[in-house]
């Protein structure tokens, strides 16, 4: 079992905070926001965090608050504007927005430019990062039974119906919003405290595009669904190494190719699957 | 003040290719409503084929360029096929198409990946005459020249067949509304699929006039361009193809100049991505848009 956990160690604490991150987009999805802000969010938790323990020596858990609390309030500065446009606009706004974050870490002299911060004190754990997985979990399983997880799918379902029937639209958009951003500070800042080093770089497009892939390879009509999608594509590279698949170009092609697979044949992702199985109806 | 002038001059050429870039996304945008991502990919892919004709066939540089926008435009209709017609009946088309284009984009960086290799690849040296003109203190080459004309001629074409030719009116009236447009007798599969070539083949020759002026072409190339694509289109309005056209070079003419003035490279994207930004929050219709607001 500790051979098991030594090999597979990094693989299931990555797979955890992708998962946590892959939650973090769910919330504005769940509204029917299509967000690419995220990663950007998680970088700002990220940086912030730890700028906090490596020049203040701030206390762990203080710090990854104080990351999150910040990605929150650069939600609520931004979402106000940003959140009057729908769509693909809505996706090229937060898009631009993550850009102009990036753009900000390269250049700024705390953050230490493109190289980044190195040497963040390695304090997160597979403990830390499950738990906050399953208090996640766990708060936005409940929040989705709520009121408040019934106007989110309301506006998600038709926003101008959902106005019509009294529902605060851009109070409820702008609350998805900031909670994702919150969520995403979090694993941003665990991420920075386990991984000892951040760049710029990976808090970009990229990034952004894997949430969204998560999200709908596991499908975000549930809880579980953006989990699954970020525990499945995380093991992929593993499993394809046991079946000799190595090299670059064919991994990212079966990232493609189950990506689209998905798309064309399971629109609400795998975990639509599942229930089909149980013989539920969507 | 030379070098000013010379700046701008620079980013008029390079603006004038993301320009053409930007006419394939905003040409797809306007016709289906839905974003295309794989445009970047096709992008790349248009640029490693030309260098890969020239090179191995030995074929002068303007055949490769033709034959590789050929090449382009036939992958924008496997990418319609496989990626966008069979979700075109779904309620929520527009994103599940912006999510099987990026599908479609990974599928196409692997298969550049694979057949291209990892490393970045130039044209041979002295492929082509390269005259160096002088004029006054400003400096620039044929080839620069040659680019620009190619881009700017292509955007003409483009804009007078989409005006005047059948097949052009045809699109705009798909544009307007595909409904009206089929009761018309318009074939609007047929439509969609050419305006998917010609979207591609603009996409492709775009990545081929990049990696000419660069002289650097790898399977990553489409990245940088992609964003800045994006960009162009917003600023410009979405669906309009002048207003692609400006934008293009609007967006290389800053790149320069937020160089030139604040001497940091690393800035170069940031005055243009704090301008969409802006521009989407108070006018998402773009600088030259039709003025409506497209709602999801």
């Amino acid at each position: 079992m500790s051979e098991f956990f030594a090999v597979y160690g990094s693989l299931i604490n990555f797979a955890g905070l992708n998962a946590l991150l892959a939650l973090s987009l769910y919330v504005p999805l769940s509204a029917g926001q299509l967000s690419l802000g995220n990663a950007a969010f998680a970088g700002i938790g990220a940086y912030v965090s730890a700028i906090l323990t490596m020049r203040l020596n701030a206390p762990f858990p203080l710090a990854i608050a104080a990351g999150a609390f910040t990605a929150a309030c650069v939600a609520v500065v931004i979402g106000a504007p940003v959140l009057r446009i729908r769509g693909i606009f809505l996706a090229m706004a937060t898009l631009a927005f993550g850009e102009v974050v990036r753009i900000a870490a390269v250049n700024l002299a705390i953050t230490g430019g493109a190289e980044g911060l190195i040497g963040i004190p390695s304090k997160t754990t597979m403990l830390i990062i499950y738990g906050t997985l399953g208090v996640a979990a766990y708060f936005l399983t409940i929040l989705r039974g709520s009121r408040i997880g019934w106007s989110f799918a309301s506006i998600r379902e038709d926003e101008t119906a959902a106005m019509v029937m009294g529902i605060n639209t851009t109070l409820y958009k702008n609350s998805a919003f900031i909670l994702g951003a919150f969520i995403a500070g979090i694993a941003g800042g665990l991420y920075a405290h386990l991984n000892f080093i951040i760049t710029p770089g990976e808090f970009g497009f990229a990034a952004e595009v894997q949430l969204l892939i998560y999200n709908i390879v596991g499908g975000a009509r549930s809880v579980w669904g953006p989990i699954l999608g970020a525990f499945i594509l995380t093991a992929i590279p593993e499993v394809l190494r046991g079946v000799d698949i190595t090299a670059g170009p064919p991994r990212l092609f079966v990232n493609g190719l189950i990506l689209l697979l998905v798309i064309l044949y399971l629109p609400n992702g795998l975990s639509s699957f599942f229930k089909r199985a149980k013989g539920s109806s969507e | 003040m030379s070098v000013f002038i010379q700046q701008l001059i620079n980013g008029f050429f390079i603006g004038s290719v993301y320009g053409l870039f930007a006419i394939g996304y905003t040409l797809v945008f306007g016709v289906l409503d839905i974003l295309n991502l794989a445009h970047a990919a096709i992008f790349t892919l248009g640029g490693l084929s030309a260098l890969w004709l020239t090179r191995t066939t030995g074929l002068p540089v303007w055949a490769s360029f033709c034959l590789a926008t050929l090449f382009s435009g036939l992958l924008g209709l496997v990418l319609y096929r496989v990626a966008f017609a069979p979700l075109r009946r779904r309620a929520d088309s527009n994103l599940s198409g912006l999510i099987s284009s990026i599908a479609m984009a990974i599928i196409f960086e692997a298969g550049a990946f694979e057949i291209f290799g990892a490393r970045t690849v130039r044209f041979p040296q002295g492929m082509f005459a390269v005259r160096v003109y002088h004029f006054d203190s400003l400096t620039f080459t044929s080839l620069q020249l040659e680019i620009v004309a190619i881009a700017l001629g292509l955007m003409v074409v483009l804009s007078l067949c989409l005006k005047h030719s059948r097949t052009g009116k045809a699109m705009r009236a798909v544009a307007e509304s595909e409904t009206t447009a089929r009761l018309l007798g318009i074939p609007v599969e047929r439509i969609i699929s050419e305006t998917f070539f010609v979207s591609s083949a603009l996409g492709g020759a775009a990545g081929i006039l990049f990696g000419l002026y660069f002289n650097a072409l790898g399977p990553d190339m489409g990245r940088s361009i992609e964003l800045k694509g994006l960009a162009v289109i917003i600023l410009g309005g979405m669906g309009s193809i002048p207003g692609a056209i400006l934008g293009g070079i609007a967006f290389g003419m800053s790149e320069v100049l937020t160089v030139a003035l604040t001497g940091m490279s690393s800035l170069r994207d940031a005055v243009a991505f704090s301008v969409l930004l802006l521009i989407l929050i108070l006018k998402p219709s773009g600088l030259l848009g039709r003025g409506r607001i497209r709602q999801a």
